[in-house]
């Protein structure tokens, strides 16, 4: 193995507008939408008949057909068939993981250039058999008489058509996200308005980065979408501020609008070694400096779910040897308003950097213009496993606009995980 | 009821706590009281998380941070940077409050720190820390205001606003009901390491029948490093007068469980009961008349070798309009509740037979503060006591020891049972609490004054009254 660590250059990402659930990709599987997000990249990138590294990318919802989602991808796009592809899932931490692996390869030499990405659907979401159904037709696959497989088709009951369907909790808690999420902006005193001025913030910069045309060549546009269905220019606080709450009661603070709707989308980022971009007169968007991945207690230590990045961060940062303030550009995942929120407080709070991180000085504050410059989640939704590579993209971008500086990406994920990554400009 | 107990003659307690009972009360708009809990051995300090708050510039914080910690108490604090470093810096894992999100946090306990209010348009700070938080107060919790002895305050604006905080503190008191308490501990200047051993008595279901009071830490000296909080008295010897039976038992009880070798004392008539509370106790009796002019030699030879406590509880009423009182009874009062305690007093100190860091716990009375009618007698006796602790505090600050006293209100012993019905529950549902206390309740503040922590708390007189309007 090679004993020299290579620089990781961000060359571009691709991705399809994100719809929201059960709307323009109502009919698109994740095999669709990944392809088509491979393939805009392709066309990008001039990357047809080409033979990358490796492709790696994931779905959280995936159907079990889906065995080997990727390279079956890679063989639709036209890539050459001759390239590798593995799946990864890591719930909404995959597509920035993907990243990662990818990253370290080409670091370590042991490839050049290669994809990451990440794609979800709840609308094509799979459905389980009935697990009662499942097991009598399990032991009807093992029985060999007829009178014994009539006696186990006999047992089969009208109720058992209903499908398993996959849901959005935690198996250990048997809490949603959002019931889990508003546990911790209970905890953390997030209000209400708060919320919704961020999430209001974030259409508006997204809205703000279309018009500029920012997004230009981050997009292949997809079943009639151009831009992402959730996204509203016209979003205030003041329309935010008439809708329900969603999680933690009558009295919760979680609403539609503050937290990220059902999407899907599917997205992808080409990493490359400099050696590979020079040969191709590809430029640097970005460097990936350092990466990091947590995880927090949540059963036993009741940890909050999704505050696995504020342990992940500290833990890059001093290993970078930077600190939180070192950054030009945040992109902090915005699962819910809430979440960003927690997180930030965490940061700034004395007492959570010193029970929680061991840290004699809270880690700092984020100037909110840095935060989520050109739109978050909350704007552009959130089809799970898309996310990663959506951010990674638009920080990359970002930065090279900016000529100079570094860039910090927080994702939070289900199972109480979470995934962090730092960028520099070139 | 595992932790709230109360007595079982009250049924009225029992009849509104339950369903159908409960809603004919408030339907007449009776007065509802909740059974109170109380103290049981290995309980922590504080069984729900403590809201610790302060005006910007006041001294407690820290200290107060430290008890709180000390008591491995559950914490939370508002988002103000100041006092989220403090807290950090205390070591204590607090979580956030911030009034302006709804939740569902609820607190045990709300402790404000109201030592950097020095002028009258500060006390609003009152009103915002405790406006949005005392709806959120679990049922028996409990309210502790810290202020600055007013005599203490270097001007005359900050010496309105502290004396101020005593009219918010007992009018707290009388509104806030669910069986909680609410204080107001003054503490001062350069006593500030001296109130652990109070805000934990106050915090926790040790005090469930005090309410309304005010506390002064001061003097004395720093208490000492190395206490055991689960048995404080472990090693030490208390002497407690009239304990063969009713507050004085709970008293030997309450003292013995707290770790002190107990000596209980009684007049010969009692000596069965006596000999059996000290049995139990694995204690020790003796058996005299404490108004006999032998009896403050004999003590004092008897405690020769050291007594770390004396608690004065022996007492009788003679009750009697003054027209009808002939001058036995009053001079028979006189000596048991009043004159034997000064002649003991004088006698087991010129000895020297109370250790350094000892204790002197006298017991007073309502009537003492407030006057009875029928009892110029016996109220004349538990207002010499006061006088006597007020007297001598100072002096006896000297020497390392406390004087205090508690001043019990309608407690619930056989001498209140043997009342008139109607007498027995204006008696009882007159306080803010709605309900009589029990000796115990009593024992644990006589507890507190004698814990070895207690050094910096002198010549106080606590009421156990559960707010008692009379003479309140």
């Amino acid at each position: 193995m090679s004993d020299r660590i290579r620089r990781v250059a961000v060359l571009g990402g691709n991705r399809i507008p994100f719809a929201r659930s059960n709307s323009a990709y109502a009919h698109a599987s994740d095999h669709d939408m990944l392809t088509a997000a491979l393939d805009g990249l392709v066309d990008r990138f001039q990357l047809q008949g080409q033979r990358l590294g490796e492709v790696v990318a994931g779905a959280v919802l995936k159907h079990p057909r889906d065995r080997d989602l990727t390279r079956e991808a890679v063989l639709s796009t036209r890539l050459a068939p001759e390239t590798p592809g593995y799946d990864v899932q890591q719930a909404c931490g995959t597509g920035l993981e993907a990243v990662v692996l990818v990253a370290n390869k080409i670091a370590l030499g042991q490839i050049d250039a290669g994809i990451a990405g990440g794609v979800d659907t709840t609308s094509d979401a799979p459905l389980a058999l009935n697990e009662d159904l499942r097991q009598i037709l399990l032991e009807l696959n093992r029985t060999r008489s007829t009178p014994g497989r009539l006696r186990l088709l006999g047992r089969v009951r009208p109720a058992q058509i209903v499908p398993e369907i996959p849901r959005n909790s935690e198996p250990r808690t048997g809490l949603s996200m959002g019931e889990h999420c508003a546990i911790m902006a209970s905890e953390w005193g997030v209000t209400r308005a708060e919320q919704d001025e961020l999430a209001a913030h974030s259409h508006k910069r997204m809205a703000a980065a279309y018009e500029r045309g920012f997004y230009d060549d981050l997009l292949t546009p997809y079943l009639g979408l151009e831009r992402d269905q959730n996204m509203r220019a016209d979003s205030t606080v003041e329309k935010l501020a008439k809708l329900s709450p969603v999680f933690g009661g009558p009295e919760g603070t979680m609403t539609a609008g503050n937290s990220t709707p059902l999407s899907d989308g599917a997205s992808a980022v080409l990493l490359a070694s400099e050696e590979w971009a020079r040969e191709r007169e590809l430029p640097v968007l970005a460097y990936l400096i350092e990466a990091q991945t947590a995880a927090v207690d949540h059963v036993h230590k009741r940890e909050g779910l999704l505050m696995a990045p504020a342990y992940a961060m500290p833990r890059m940062l001093d290993r970078a040897g930077l600190t939180l303030g070192d950054f030009d550009l945040y992109e902090i995942h915005e699962a819910f308003a809430a979440q960003v929120l927690c997180t930030l407080r965490a940061w700034e709070d004395p007492v959570f950097c010193r029970e929680r991180l061991q840290r004699s000085e809270p880690l700092g504050s984020i100037d909110r213009e840095r935060l989520n410059h050109n739109g978050g989640s909350l704007a552009a939704g959130h089809p799970f496993a898309a996310t990663g590579g959506r951010i990674v993209a638009t920080l990359a971008k970002a930065l090279r606009e900016r000529g100079s500086g570094r860039g910090v990406i927080s994702i939070c994920a289900a199972a109480g995980q979470g995934v962090v990554a730092a960028l520099e400009a070139p | 009821m595992s932790r709230a107990e109360q007595a079982v003659s009250d049924r009225y307690v029992r009849v509104v706590n339950s369903s159908a009972g409960g809603l004919l009360a408030r339907r007449v708009g009776l007065p509802r009281p909740v059974p109170l809990e109380r103290y049981h051995a290995g309980d922590p300090v504080v069984r729900g998380r403590v809201l610790l708050g302060g005006a910007p510039g006041g001294r407690l914080l820290s200290a107060t941070a430290a008890v709180l910690a000390g008591a491995r108490a559950e914490l939370a604090t508002g988002f103000e940077e100041s006092l989220r470093s403090l807290v950090a810096g205390a070591g204590i894992d607090a979580t956030v409050f911030n009034p302006e999100a709804p939740g569902e946090q609820r607190f045990k306990a709300l402790v404000f720190d109201a030592t950097g209010i020095t002028d009258s348009t500060g006390l609003v700070a009152l009103q915002t820390f405790f406006h949005p938080t005392v709806p959120r107060l679990q049922l028996c919790g409990r309210v502790i205001v810290l202020g600055t002895p007013p005599a203490d305050c270097r001007s005359v604006r900050e010496r309105t606003a502290q004396r101020a905080l005593e009219g918010f503190t007992r009018s707290l008191g009388k509104e806030i009901g669910r069986g909680a308490t609410v204080q107001l501990v003054l503490v001062a200047a350069g006593a500030e390491d001296g109130m652990s051993s109070t805000l934990r008595f106050l915090l926790s279901p040790r005090s469930a029948y005090v309410s309304g009071q005010v506390v002064t830490v001061a003097g004395g000296y720093a208490p000492p490093d190395d206490l055991d909080w689960e048995r404080p008295l472990s090693g030490r010897t208390a002497l407690v007068t009239g304990a063969s039976r009713g507050i004085g038992e709970a008293i030997a009880s309450t003292l013995a469980r707290e770790g002190a070798h107990v000596v209980g004392l009684d007049v010969p008539a009692l000596a069965e009961d006596l000999k059996g509370v000290a049995r139990r106790l694995d204690g020790e009796a003796i058996e005299l008349d404490i108004t006999a002019p032998e009896a403050p030699a004999a003590l004092a030879e008897r405690f020769s070798s050291g007594l770390d406590v004396v608690v004065h509880n022996a007492g009788v009423t003679r009750d009697r309009t003054l027209a009808k009182m002939p001058s036995e009874r009053w001079s028979e009062l006189m000596e048991i509740n009043l004159s034997s305690q000064e002649r003991i007093d004088e006698a087991l100190l010129q000895a020297g037979a109370l250790r350094r860091n000892g204790r002197i716990v006298c017991v007073s009375s309502m009537s003492g503060i407030a006057g009875n009618a029928g009892q110029t007698n016996y109220a004349t006796s538990k207002a010499g006591v006061i006088g006597r602790v007020q007297a001598l505090a100072p002096e006896l600050a000297g020497r390392g020891l406390t004087i205090n006293a508690v001043a019990p209100g309608f407690i619930e012993t056989r001498m209140t049972a043997k009342m008139p019905i109607t007498i027995r529950e204006a008696g009882r549902r007159m306080s803010s609490l709605s309900q009589g206390g029990l000796p115990i309740d009593v024992a644990e503040t006589i507890a507190w004054f004698a814990h070895p922590a207690s050094t910096r708390v002198s010549g106080n007189v606590l009421r156990v009254c559960g707010q008692n309007l009379l003479g309140a």
